[in-house]
């Protein structure tokens, strides 16, 4: 499995969790379909940044530093959107990133080792 | 009549011991180390101008003792690896003493190298790398039959040599009939008769008792091929976890796939044990990157743990998310 699927996974898992969540906020029941939605393509879209990143640095700090700050610069923005809830917001946005992408450091094949399985 | 002292005989025993190294291009230095049958010393190389290590046999051994130091100079010439300690030149002395030249290696022998108490891991990492010499041997038609901490080098920049090929056998056919040709195979193959029994003329044991194999104490030779070394190296696997004072003082936490690799590969019977090196080194490697070991069936818990260790940051990542999104809820409801 690629770095960018390992982070498209995980993303999108944990996006959609992230989500999930929303059910406890009565107020917020009504469009949990869109929340999941956009909380699992905000996910997605973390771990192809993060992926990529992966591929091409081979550094677990530097890959979890990079993670992290796409993890918070997502949800920033939509905590933007929402007009508040930052911290409600972004420290698990943060996270999400963070875990992501120490994963694709330590998981997933880089692109010449790939080529090189694929050649047996 | 005025009787020789003891120091004074000493003396002129070690003197009588000292190679007769005129019209060589050595030069000897000081004694190493002696051994059943031959003495290691340390020499000067004076046309290369380099040290090196002699290994001179004893001065009144016989013809059959002769040919096995040759035959020991053979096999390592034929086994060129960066883990065999590589032969320079062979012959015959002013004295008449059968001699071989090879590297000099400055280092610790391994059961020394453990007093400074190791790692478990960093033990099992030695052991992948003293069977790679052996592998590459076997890959080369011949086994050791002697492997023990006293014949492991580790030398001053983490080099591994595997020393005292001095009972190396060839159990099969050489991989091409080329190397057949440069190993002298057909040559090795023909041991001495005594080198079939369990005690030689000289009543030197054949291997080393908590070593050998059971096959090579009853000196069974013809049913000795490579796993009689991968009882070896279990028996060193076993010394390096369990039976060095390093170890034992320190109370080193084994693994019970560590000790079940062990028992594997020094199964009495050597159709039990693992059938190569590289089988014993795979399961090794597995139980160091924390995968699954063929010798030991693990419990459901037991694999539960083992996915925890080896995914441990990664699941304590998650775990703290998810903990840090109960909480959220939690205090959303207050």
């Amino acid at each position: 499995m690629s770095k960018i699927m390992v982070g498209v996974i995980l993303g999108a898992i944990l996006g959609a969790l992230d989500g999930m969540t929303a059910w406890f906020t009565p107020a917020a029941r009504p469009g949990i379909i869109g929340i999941v939605f956009g909380s699992t393509i905000k996910g997605i879209l973390a771990g192809i940044l993060i992926g990529v990143f992966a591929r091409k640095v081979h550094s677990l700090a530097l890959g979890i530093a990079f993670g992290l700050g796409v993890g918070l610069v997502l949800a920033f923005i939509i905590a933007q959107l929402q007009h508040g809830y930052y911290f409600q917001i972004m420290l698990p946005g943060g996270m999400v990133g963070l875990t992501v992408g120490y994963a694709t450091q330590k998981y997933g094949q880089s692109p010449h080792l790939q080529g090189a399985a694929s050649a047996h | 009549m005025n009787w020789l002292g003891d120091g004074t005989v000493d003396r002129l025993q070690a003197n009588l011991q000292v190679p007769d190294l005129s019209g060589t291009r050595y030069r000897a230095v000081r004694f190493l180390a002696g051994g059943g049958m031959a003495a290691i010393w340390l020499a000067e190389d004076t046309v290369l101008q380099r040290r090196v290590a002699l290994k001179v046999l004893d001065a009144d051994d016989s013809p059959e003792l002769a040919s096995r130091l040759l035959r020991e100079a053979h096999i390592l010439a034929a086994l060129e690896h960066p883990g065999i300690v590589p032969v320079h030149d062979a012959g015959t002395l002013p004295d008449g003493r059968v001699f071989y030249c090879m590297k000099y290696v400055e280092g610790l022998r391994l059961d020394d190298h453990l007093t400074r108490n190791p790692a478990i891991s960093d033990r099992l990492r030695l052991l992948l790398r003293i069977a790679e010499p052996v592998a590459f041997a076997h890959s080369r038609g011949i086994i050791h039959r002697d492997l023990k901490p006293e014949n492991v080098m580790i030398g001053p920049f983490g080099e591994v040599l595997v020393m005292d090929w001095g009972l190396g056998k060839v159990f099969s056919a050489p991989v091409s009939e080329s190397s057949a040709q440069n190993t002298g195979a057909a040559e090795l193959q023909r041991e001495p008769a005594s080198l079939r029994v369990c005690s030689t003329g000289h009543g030197s044991v054949l291997g080393t008792p908590g070593y050998m194999a059971p096959e090579q104490l009853r000196g069974e030779v013809a049913r000795m091929d490579q796993r009689t070394d991968v009882y070896g190296l279990g028996a060193i696997l076993s010394f390096m976890i369990g039976n060095s004072q390093a170890a034992q003082s320190n109370m080193l936490r084994v693994g019970n796939p560590v000790r079940a690799i062990c028992a594997k590969a020094m199964d009495s019977d050597p159709n039990r044990r693992y059938a190569t090196v590289e089988a014993l080194t795979a399961d090794i490697a597995n139980y160091l990157a924390d995968s699954p070991v063929s010798a030991y069936p693990e419990s459901a818990v037991e694999r539960l743990a083992r996915l925890f260790n080896r995914h441990r940051t990664a699941v304590i990542l998650i775990a703290a998310y998810l903990a840090m999104r109960l909480l959220f809820i939690l205090f959303s409801h207050r």
